[in-house]
């Protein structure tokens, strides 16, 4: 009896993380069992150009993993590249294997997409000096690795126009994740927006210290909906901020990706990622040949890596018209969002007049301007 | 004043509610002598029950059940390990967390971002007319209504009912339960079962009340606080009851004292929620004696010879 039982846990417990493993996506995807029968007729099939992607969450959450993965298929569609991804990717020890082992199958070009992916990806570079490697949002680079990411506060300040625009009650919400340089900048780009449309307006900051707990994001929002807030933002990957705005009749900004279609009353617009520009871009280099490591990769909206979703019926006409031509403005390569005189939420002026603020001090931004409520620690 | 109150003492029982199902059914599967530490996979895959059987039959309630028939699923198999097979208990449930998440992200993709109707709030009828407190407990949904009688059904069924006392003896005393003509085993198995239904409850709670569409990770370590509840509720309902509504409601004022602009740092209002519930059910802990934990807790029936 005893050895059964024995045998029987050990059964379930490998049965457990059998599934676990299945259920993280590592099960080669569709695109990737394609990839790994090339991988055996490699000697008839050598020129066909491979591309790789590794995502942190699964891609189907309309967040930011499914931003990624609509970038892939752009580059799917161009028609001579194969592509795979693997999805649910953890940060660290896991993703090294994973790495590893596109690296190993003989991927021409390889894409991590999750901060915590900088150093594996580094490591696998050094030992693939042949495969070219992108990483996302991180600051190492080498020969054969490049780190890339978007000016993602171009889109929010242009939401933020739209958000002062429309709020009556002069108080917007934001549900953020964690206070780190990336989100901080967002908050910042979405309050001046918010201000120049709207100097009475303030921005109201809850910190979730989560990127996907639908629940709690909710119950965040609702939070700030309970102190007088008409408006929501978010910076986090999950949809329950949008809801929350959607089930009390007020209005909301998404993130990612458009995310109308989970609160379709709601919604006035969002701050989405579109990656496939980039994506596009690097696997032509690549196969061109005009590839080149080493390089810090930071685009704007005027190469099309960040944008507007469409805006929701309820925002007027004059709103868009005016977010429209900010829009312009920026797509022609202006850069107007951090354009001094900016102030911190202690009225001291942080970037003078005639100044703008420089990429190194974006990339390590630390403090709120004014208007935001709330703290950055 | 009250305009701040009130919503903030209705959110701290919708936050409370699926972590009180949760600790109800763990702390019966206890009273039984099983250790359950799978309430985490067990509420994730009913949540998913839950949504898939509402979003396919229309109908919230089947759905609600779905969920406890879930977790009745998923708790069978830890009884079958634990009480049939004598596996270790730590083990089986560990797995069991896995086993559940990983099952409920393998088969919920398909219906990640989609929604469903659930349970909205509404009024129960002459009761939240009452000022004040129909305003906190009784403007909630359908689900938060039978939470209230729950742990009073919990409270009766143990100390009141043969069956509820001859559960009790199992996880006290197996021996002397057999010797007294009860029969341990399926004592021991309608306790993990039926614990297993009220967890499967809390997670069903998650995805039709809580939020109205699908996504994973929904559970989001609840599950984890229910286990910890239970032993510094001291396996007594009425505790439970405390600590689960304490639990949500310092997490319910801790994102509000952020919305109305503290300087207070995030990360000590976020560690409040899990600080506090800890410090008060120990504080009003050292004034009693004795807690309830069962004797026979975490081990398994031996079968004589």
């Amino acid at each position: 009896m005893k050895q059964f039982t024995r045998f029987f846990i050990a059964a379930l417990a490998c049965t457990a993380m059998l599934m676990s493993l299945f259920a993280c996506g590592e099960a080669p995807k569709k695109a990737d069992e394609k990839a790994e029968k090339n991988a055996a007729e490699k000697k008839e099939d050598a020129k066909k150009f491979k591309a790789g992607f590794v995502y942190v969450s699964p891609v189907g959450d309309a967040g930011y993993s499914y931003a990624h993965d609509m970038g892939r298929q752009a580059v799917q569609d161009l028609g001579w590249v194969e592509t795979s991804f693997v999805e649910s990717v953890a940060e660290g020890a896991d993703s090294e294997r994973v790495i590893r082992n596109m690296a190993r199958k003989g991927f021409d070009v390889i894409f991590t997409t999750s901060f915590g992916y900088m150093d594996p990806t580094l490591k696998v570079a050094e030992e693939f000096p042949n495969v070219k490697f992108m990483h996302c949002s991180g600051f190492k680079k080498s020969a054969n690795m490049d780190n890339y990411f978007g000016r993602m506060y171009q889109a929010r300040y242009l939401t933020g126009l739209v958000a002062g625009a429309m709020t009556k009650s002069n108080i917007i919400g934001y549900v953020a994740a964690f206070p780190i340089p990336e989100v901080i900048r967002g908050i910042n780009a979405f309050t001046l927006g918010v201000r120049e449309a709207n100097p009475k307006a303030e921005v109201r900051v809850v910190w979730t210290k989560t990127w996907y707990d639908p629940a709690l994001e909710k119950d965040a929002a609702i939070s700030l909906l309970d102190v007088g807030a008409d408006i929501i933002a978010q910076h986090q990957d999950s949809p329950g901020p949008q809801e929350a705005a959607q089930e009390r009749g007020v209005y909301s900004i998404g993130y990612n990706s458009d995310m109308a279609s989970f609160a379709p009353k709601a919604h006035l617009t969002a701050a989405i990622w579109n990656w496939g520009s980039l994506y596009v871009e690097t696997v032509k280099e690549v196969r061109d040949g005009t590839w080149k490591g080493d390089q810090a990769i930071w685009w704007g909206m005027d190469k099309g890596i960040v944008d507007l979703a469409p805006y929701g019926d309820m925002v007027p006409e004059d709103v868009r018209k005016m977010v429209d031509a900010k829009k312009a403005e920026i797509k022609s390569g202006k850069d107007i969002v951090f354009a001094g005189p900016i102030k911190n939420q202690k009225g001291e002026v942080a970037i003078p007049e005639g100044q703008s603020a420089s990429d190194e001090q974006l990339l390590g931004m630390t403090w709120f301007v004014e208007g935001v409520v709330g703290t950055t620690e | 004043m009250l305009e701040l109150i009130v919503p903030l003492l209705n959110a701290t029982v919708q936050s409370g509610t699926p972590i009180l199902y949760a600790t109800l059914g763990e702390m019966m599967t206890e009273k039984g002598g099983v250790l359950n530490l799978g309430v985490e996979g067990i509420m994730s895959f009913s949540a998913l029950a839950a949504f898939v059987t509402t979003f396919t039959t229309g109908s919230a309630t089947l759905g609600f059940l779905a969920g406890g028939c879930a977790g009745l699923f998923l708790a069978f198999i830890h009884g079958f390990v634990c009480i049939s097979c004598l596996g270790n208990q730590v083990v089986s449930g560990l797995a069991l967390t896995i086993l559940g998440l990983g099952l409920t992200r393998f088969l919920g993709t398909p219906y990640i971002g989609l929604p469903c109707e659930g349970f909205e709030k509404a009024a129960f009828p002459i009761l939240s007319s009452i000022p004040v407190m129909g305003d906190i407990l009784f403007k909630q949904d359908a689900l938060v209504y039978v939470s209230y009688v729950v742990p009073v059904l919990f409270w009766f069924f143990f100390k009141r009912t043969s069956l509820g006392m001859a559960m009790e003896s199992v996880g006290e005393y197996p021996a002397a339960a057999a010797a007294a003509g009860l029969k341990p085993i399926l004592l021991r198995y309608s306790a993990v079962l039926g614990g297993g239904f009220l967890i499967g409850l809390g997670g069903a709670y998650l995805s039709l009340a809580y939020t109205h569409l699908w996504t994973n990770g929904l559970s989001g370590g609840r599950g984890w606080i229910a286990v910890a509840l239970v032993i510094f509720a001291f396996w007594r309902p009425g505790r439970a009851v405390v600590g689960a509504y304490l639990f949500g409601g310092v997490m319910a004022f801790q994102l509000r004292l952020q919305a109305s602009g503290t300087n207070i740092p995030s990360s000590i209002l976020l560690a409040l929620p899990y600080a506090l519930t800890i410090i008060a059910l120990v504080f009003s802990a050292c004034r009693r004696k004795h807690s309830d934990m069962p004797a026979a807790l975490g081990t398994n029936i031996e079968p004589e010879g």
